[in-house]
């Protein structure tokens, strides 16, 4: 099984004006692409792990060769990572459900919350993400340099936030933390509480 | 002791369009700005306060060595790269490199293979190694050769927002650039 860019479930320009449409189609079209070719590109002559998607194979680097290990963690990375960001966007989607419970529960409360996270991505040195995962039960905000994926050390990802300078340094440039706000207004929250009543 | 934010070698606009102004107005207006801002604020009252930023770069570690080694990283980019057009290197710095690298297109070559394969933020260096020989490194982040003994000769940001505005994600063609950009008389004072 070859590896596939997913399709995006709205338009490049659904996101306006917090995430706009020539980053979200240079980093979908080019970025994630990237990913996924070389994902591909470094699978290739390895037929037993055909059929294993993005998520397994980065879920238990382990199994994976040690020639092809480093490959597959970044560029299965990027493509796990990007699939799952693309589609916690949406805009005017307010906190709902039990992950909102569970958020209040965590962190105090959503502003809390968002807090939190926010002065996780603003300070993740170099490339990376940010992530609410569900570790064990508990929800934690973590940071992963590069494409390192929570799955990686057994975590479940609820929501990610790329703060790679790709995506948002056309609109944002050096200024990270505008970006990070934007994304709060993009926030498919119905999808991330998905995420979460699947994580348990 | 303060530290500041040099003055760049060249005007803001001399190297376009193949690093245009307005990237020079983000990466060193906005971008190398803040790492002297952020160093000035972090230092204060700590065993760095007065030292260099070879010394800190040395011996810090977490936000002063980032910060430090940023400010290092990028006031030596700026000086590798010029305007106009540059004859190679010559002498000393010719045979070294290729006796290191068999020639100085082979050289070009791998040092840009190895800035298109650094994975994330970081920079591609020439460093002279403690034994003397000549090496290409990559660096991760603000990572600097001075804390492995080794003496920075070249490097190349590649980092997203050296090239961004620019090239997008094509950072092979800001590469390509790069090499036709080589201030290889700096290259030459540092061995």
């Amino acid at each position: 099984m070859s590896h596939k860019l997913p399709e995006l479930p709205y338009t490049y320009d659904a996101l306006e004006p917090f995430f706009d449409a020539q980053t979200m189609e240079i980093h979908h079209t080019k970025h994630h692409q990237t990913y996924v070719t070389k994902l591909n590109g470094a699978l290739e002559g390895h037929g037993e792990l055909n059929g294993k998607t993005a998520e397994e194979l980065i879920s238990d680097l382990n199994a994976i060769p040690e020639s092809i290990r480093g490959a597959v963690r970044n560029h299965g990375g990027g493509h796990a990572n990007h699939s799952l960001f693309w589609s916690i966007l949406k805009k005017g989607v307010a906190p709902v459900g039990e992950l909102s419970d569970a958020i209040k529960a965590q962190f105090g409360s959503q502003d809390a919350f968002k807090e939190q996270f926010s002065a996780t991505a603003g300070s993740l040195f170099g490339s990376g993400w940010a992530w609410l995962v569900n570790n064990n039960g508990e929800l934690e905000i973590v940071g992963t340099p590069n494409q390192d994926s929570p799955l990686s050390v057994g975590k479940t990802p609820i929501i990610g936030l790329d703060v790679w300078e790709h995506a948002y340094y056309l609109k944002y440039q050096n200024r990270r933390p505008e970006y990070i706000n934007a994304f709060f207004e993009v926030l498919n929250w119905e999808k991330a509480n998905e995420y979460f009543l699947a994580s348990r | 002791m303060s530290h500041e934010l040099p003055s760049l070698p060249f005007a803001q606009d001399a190297l376009a369009p193949k690093i245009s102004a307005e990237t020079l107005e983000f990466h060193y207006g906005k971008h190398h700005q803040a790492y002297v801002t952020n160093l000035n604020k972090l230092i204060v009252g700590t065993a760095f306060e007065n030292a260099s930023l070879e010394e800190i770069i040395t011996k810090a570690d977490g936000a002063i060595f980032n910060n430090a080694a940023q400010v290092y990283n990028h006031t030596f980019y700026w000086n590798c790269i010029a305007p106009g057009s540059s004859d190679g290197p010559q002498g000393e710095l010719k045979s070294k490199i290729e006796s290191a690298f068999d020639s100085i297109e082979s050289f070009k070559e791998k040092f840009i293979v190895s800035a298109a394969g650094n994975f994330g933020s970081g920079w591609t260096w020439l460093v002279k190694s403690a034994d003397g020989s000549l090496k290409i490194v990559n660096t991760s982040n603000a990572g600097n050769p001075l804390t492995d003994g080794a003496k920075p000769l070249l490097t190349c940001d590649v980092w997203e927002h050296a090239y961004y505005i620019d090239y997008r994600n094509a950072r092979p063609k800001y590469l390509e650039t790069f090499r036709g950009m080589i201030n290889w008389d700096f290259v030459a004072s540092n061995l």
